[in-house]
């Protein structure tokens, strides 16, 4: 059986040459994302600001309109509707009333009897009230959770290979998770506690791909002792390229498949988890390996290393 | 290549074989597992309330509440302990105010007796070194006691506890159903209980205060007065439960529902629904005094401060049995007689978050979340097969293993799956593919470089495994750093995270490599097609 070859053997990129293209590429899309994202905002779930939400799929298409004007009259703060997954199914957001609980839970009740009245043939499908304590808290935990998966990261990967390989995992990520933040801002998709899970799922993998990729420079480095820096990580890159190629293309293509079939609680979940693979890819060629360069990575940086561990083992011996 | 020794053959094939046997009772429908043989293994993997519908509900215990409550328990003590031990010391002016417990040594000369005794009353907490309250004396004759933050924190752990099993009792007095009651952090509970659409029927069974009293009737008091609700000094006036009207009661408790043992719905001769219930010894005691003291006499029976009942007291009740009526219905009797079982909240808890999916949203997700997998894993099957041929194969009997271990080892766990943990899992069958090519990927490098085809396999797995070595470390190292500073759903993530990376990582090279060497010395091939 013939096998498929997605990138032919022995392929020689000059992938290095682009490096500033795509170094410039990248702090436009990175700045422009942060940017973005702190003017613009994201759009924050319940979970991360508080508040109340009620879903609901009903019989047939409802008008907004005519929907808030409902819900206006229960008197129970200024509702924002959205559709939510198709057209049937609206997401009632209400902001949560000042006070210890009671009033709060009374509104998710309030509305979800007026709309069972109101609509026959409505299903009400979800309802979440979380107070500005907690989701200041979940905020937090996410937050802090991530920061110091990174730093822990970082630590062990410059035990294991250089501090520059720290360094350069460090700046791969915040690459891609700020680029995914800036999609999220663009599109103001909501972001809840599960897209901070797809965020952490998009750590992960940029890590995978960046140690792949790390792993085989730090080789190649010991192999070929004299090779300039360039030639070298451009050596590693084509080495690992259909490597990247099969494992990304194999994790998209489950992904694309997890968007088209999947139910609608996924959706935002799969797809910050499919553009993270696909900038996870990007970064981990273009920021993982120039950052090297940046840092001042020299050909002889391991062998140096090696060197002083020979130096200090010689006396016993 | 070769070099696959037996007992390592075994050994792989055993702990493949537990792992796809713990899982199949998660892939089956409950109650088919549950007719199985007692041998068979039959812990199911949990599903989170995001993805299988249900209530869930984070308490929180009003800190200011218990605060009051402690210091009015506190002037309970101080004032019986010096009215009762030997000698007697008469205080005065007794009050609470600011957080302090204060009052006034009426003789002088006592002070220092009283300021001992209430030294003896404090106890030391934990091993801080610090007592639970601080004693004080102000303006040469006041005493005055300050709860100490230790002191405050233990008592709001020791009331967190003994809520958290009076809330389960509330919710489950039978103790049968699956739901979640813990304890979270400091000041939380947090409730989860599956298949529960309506949240407000839980809050009422946790909320109820249920708070049952026994008063005598106060038959000095003048109707007119009490109409108009004023009662004699020592009496209040409280509101009949049906409606009509009220009346005067002592101040003073007879016995409360805390001396119950026992409370059970019953009917009383005439048929109707009643509440029966038993006291303990002390409050059997009591109850048998004061009824002995005041036969003829009408009580009350007050629940939550509205009078369900006045009987006459016909003869004094020592048994310790008593039998609440009141318009109950069957229902109303039962969840009173529940409420009174389980004990009072001994603090007031407020709900700070609460979300309910309904089970047809949960059931929705959960058939397009399968099909869609399904659909998902046999892409990548396919890709994995049309690239590598055999060692395709093999890598994808390695995802399939890979994910029923990662459901084996969460059911015996009883862990939950949650849409965070669906995250983790694409995150770790993605590890697992990308372990598969980093390893056929080098095995056509090596050949590529004219090693022979042993030559290449050994290589192609040795050199693969630094790289997938360090990839799951690192995300060892994360997932470990997220379990520990995260909260719910981002340890939802890292439980399936942890544990998918030592099944990728068992998956992709040990049991491929195993089939790999049995492959070879079975069919002895002279090339490879890969």
């Amino acid at each position: 059986m013939k096998l498929l070859k997605l990138v032919p053997d022995n392929t020689n990129v000059d992938f290095m040459k682009w490096r500033n293209v795509a170094l410039i590429l990248s702090i436009v899309l990175t700045v422009g994302s942060l940017v973005l994202t702190a003017y613009r905002g994201l759009n924050l779930g319940i979970d991360f600001v508080g508040g109340q939400v009620v879903r609901a799929t009903f019989a047939q298409q409802v008008n907004i309109e005519e929907l808030r004007g409902k819900v206006a009259t229960l008197n129970v703060g200024e509702a924002s509707i959205q559709e939510f997954g198709d057209n049937k199914t609206y997401q009632i957001r209400l902001p949560r009333p000042e006070g210890p609980d009671a009033a709060a839970n009374q509104v998710v009740t309030a509305v979800r009897g007026m709309i069972i009245k109101e609509y026959p043939g409505v299903k009400v499908t979800a309802g979440e009230s979380v107070s500005g304590k907690v989701s200041g808290e979940l905020a937090w935990d996410g937050a802090l959770a991530i920061a110091f998966a990174m730093l822990g990261i970082a630590v062990y990967i410059w035990f294991r290979f250089e501090w520059q390989f720290g360094v350069g995992a460090l700046v791969t990520l915040f690459h891609d998770v700020s680029m995914v933040l800036g999609f999220f801002s663009v599109t103001q998709l909501q972001v809840d506690l599960n897209i901070v899970a797809a965020f952490l799922a998009i750590v992960g993998y940029s890590l995978n791909d960046t140690v792949v990729i790390y792993d085989r420079i730090r080789e190649d480095m010991r192999k070929y002792r004299k090779m300039p820096i360039l030639a070298l990580l451009n050596q590693s890159l084509n080495e690992t390229l259909s490597r990247t190629m099969v494992t990304s293309l194999s994790l998209m293509l489950a992904l694309a498949v997890l968007l088209a079939l999947g139910p609608d609680v996924l959706f935002g979940l799969t797809i910050a988890i499919l553009l993270g693979t696909f900038i996870g890819t990007y970064s981990s060629i273009y920021i993982s390996a120039p950052a090297l360069v940046w840092m001042g990575l020299k050909p002889d940086s391991f062998l140096r290393h090696e060197e002083d561990e020979d130096r200090t083992v010689a006396p016993a011996r | 290549m070769l070099d696959f020794p037996r007992w390592k053959v075994w050994l792989v094939s055993l702990m493949v074989l537990a792992g796809v046997l713990l899982a199949i009772p998660s892939l089956l429908p409950k109650d088919q597992v549950e007719r199985w043989p007692a041998w068979l293994p039959s812990a199911r993997i949990n599903l989170g309330l995001d993805i299988a519908g249900g209530s869930q509900l984070l308490l929180e215990a009003d800190v200011a509440d218990a605060a009051k409550q402690r210091l009015q328990a506190m002037e309970d003590t101080v004032t019986t302990e010096l009215r009762r031990g030997e000698p007697r010391i008469a205080v005065g002016d007794v009050s609470i105010s600011g957080g302090h417990l204060s009052f006034v040594v009426r003789d002088p000369t006592q002070h220092a007796a009283a300021f001992d005794r209430m030294r003896q009353l404090t106890q030391p907490v934990g091993l801080t070194g610090s007592r639970d309250w601080d004693v004080t004396t102000v303006d040469g004759n006041r005493i005055v006691l300050t709860p100490t933050e230790s002191g405050a924190k233990q008592a709001l752990t020791n009331s967190l506890t003994v809520a958290r099993d009076v809330v389960r009792r509330r919710i489950d007095p039978g103790g049968t159903k699956e739901i979640t009651v813990i304890n979270q952090g400091e000041r939380r509970i947090f409730v989860q209980v599956p298949g529960v659409e309506d949240p407000e029927a839980l809050k009422q069974l946790i909320g109820q205060t249920a708070r049952l009293e026994f008063k005598l009737v106060d038959l000095t008091a003048d109707p007119q007065q009490v109409a108009a609700g004023r009662a004699p000094p020592g009496s209040q006036v409280l509101p009949m439960a049906d409606g009509s009207g009220a009346i005067a009661v002592q101040r003073r408790v007879m016995v409360s529902g805390e001396q119950l043992v026992d409370a059970k719905q019953g009917f009383n001769q005439d048929g109707q629904a009643v509440v029966d219930i038993t006291f303990n010894a002390a409050g059997a005691r009591r109850f048998g005094r004061v009824t002995q003291e005041n036969v003829g006499k009408p009580f009350a029976i007050i629940l939550d401060d509205k009078v369900l009942s006045a009987p006459n007291i016909n003869e004094p009740i020592l048994g310790g049995r008593a039998q609440i009526s009141g318009n109950f219905t069957v229902e109303s009797a039962n969840q009173l007689a529940i409420s009174l079982a389980s004990g009072k909240l001994p603090v007031k808890l407020n709900v700070v978050e609460e979300r309910t999916v309904s089970a047809e949203l949960g059931k929705d997700s959960i058939e397009a979340g399968t099909i869609a997998s399904i659909a998902a894993t046999l892409a990548v099957i396919g890709f994995m097969l049309v690239t590598y041929g055999r060692f395709g194969v093999y890598a994808s009997i390695a995802l399939f293993i890979n994910a029923m271990m990662i459901l084996g080892i969460m059911a015996v766990f009883n862990a939950t799956l949650t849409l965070p943990g669906i995250a983790g899992f694409v995150l770790t069958i993605g590890a697992a593919v990308d372990a598969n090519v980093l390893i056929n990927e080098r095995i056509r490098e090596e050949l590529r470089r004219g090693r022979k085809m042993l030559d290449a396999l050994e290589t192609g797995y040795r050199e693969a495994s630094t790289a997938i070595f360090d990839a799951n470390i690192t995300n060892t190292i994360a997932a470990a750093l997220m379990m520990y500073f995260g909260s719910g759903p981002i340890r939802g993530f890292a439980v399936v995270l942890l544990v998918g990376i030592i099944t990728s990582v068992f998956t992709a090279v040990n049991f491929t490599r195993m089939l790999v060497s049995i492959w070879i010395k079975q069919k002895r091939p002279r090339a490879l097609n890969i």
